[in-house]
């Protein structure tokens, strides 16, 4: 995959734009198996299905920072990471198995501060059933 | 219900060799393809030190010094009520393969909402690299469901 050729500068982007979506394919036991392991995050009701159901829940769920970790995707395909200064992930509703994930965002403010040119972007992640991640970011244009 | 007396709680400080193996890991667990974040001699290529950690990798680290199970004892929990509420982070530098990033993690505040039914467990965390710089910052809202 390339990187986005041509990269965003303050001058050209404006409050409204959306930022190039990202859409994942649906998530398996065999993806949750996966980033359990390489992030370090080893709570089982992520990976065990008796253990989500001692919880309580029918199945188990996705990890929340998986898809933060796909919203990471989005936002380093519009701009270079170092570009990012802050990020705010609420989570508000569980991912199922089988559920895919779609990542949109939009600019809402331009700002200077401190010599330096700022936008600051709402972005989201949603399932077919729920918005999962309401998010604000931050990110340094040139 | 956990105890207030854990607001001001420091977790022991952890030092975490950034691998290029687990880099490499994550990506293909996150489906990251790029070359900077798979392949080290593109990373160098592209003028990087090594592959780049993702921005979420702060919070791997913030795992590692967690022990979730240690946590769990810490607040007499039990995992089956824990919810991630919020995840925020600061960026100073960027982190990659090859690096010491050392991770100082305390609880800041505990919050009862819903009467008690829901409390929250914030932590903040920061995250110094090997020339004792911080490269990040992050808060986590651990939220525990009572009922």
């Amino acid at each position: 995959m390339k990187q986005n050729m041509t990269l965003p500068t303050f001058d050209s982007v404006n409050v409204g734009d959306e930022i190039p979506s990202l859409s994942t394919p649906p998530i398996s036991r065999h993806t949750l198996a996966l980033y359990c392991g390489a992030s370090g995050d080893h709570n089982p009701i992520h990976v065990d299905l008796d253990f989500a159901k001692s919880s309580g829940l029918d199945d188990v769920i996705a990890h929340g920072m998986l898809s933060a970790g796909y919203l990471g995707r989005m936002l380093t395909n519009w701009v270079p990471q170092s570009a990012l200064r802050s990020w705010k992930n609420r989570f508000t509703a569980m991912t199922q198995i089988g559920e895919s994930v779609t990542c949109t965002g939009k600019i809402v403010e331009k700002f200077e501060k401190d010599g330096e040119n700022f936008v600051r972007l709402e972005i989201q992640t949603n399932t077919p059933e729920a918005q999962t991640i309401v998010a604000e970011v931050v990110v340094v244009l040139a | 219900m956990i105890d207030k007396k854990h607001i001001g709680y420091e977790f022991l400080p952890i030092t975490v060799p950034v691998e290029e193996g687990r880099l490499k890991f994550i990506a293909k667990a996150l489906g990251e393809t790029r070359d900077i974040y798979t392949d080290p001699d593109a990373a160098k290529a592209a003028g990087l030190p090594g592959l780049l950690a993702p921005p979420t990798f702060p919070f791997m680290l913030e795992i590692d010094a967690l022990d979730l199970v240690n946590f769990m004892a810490l607040l007499g929990e039990t995992l089956e009520k824990l919810l991630h509420g919020e995840e925020n982070f600061s960026y100073y530098a960027p982190i990659y393969a090859g690096e010491k990033i050392t991770v100082r993690k305390t609880i800041t505040d505990i919050i009862d909402k819903k009467e008690g039914t829901l409390q929250f467990v914030i932590s903040d965390n920061t995250f110094t690299n090997q020339d004792g710089k911080i490269v990040a910052e992050t808060r986590t809202n651990y939220v525990f469901r009572h009922k």
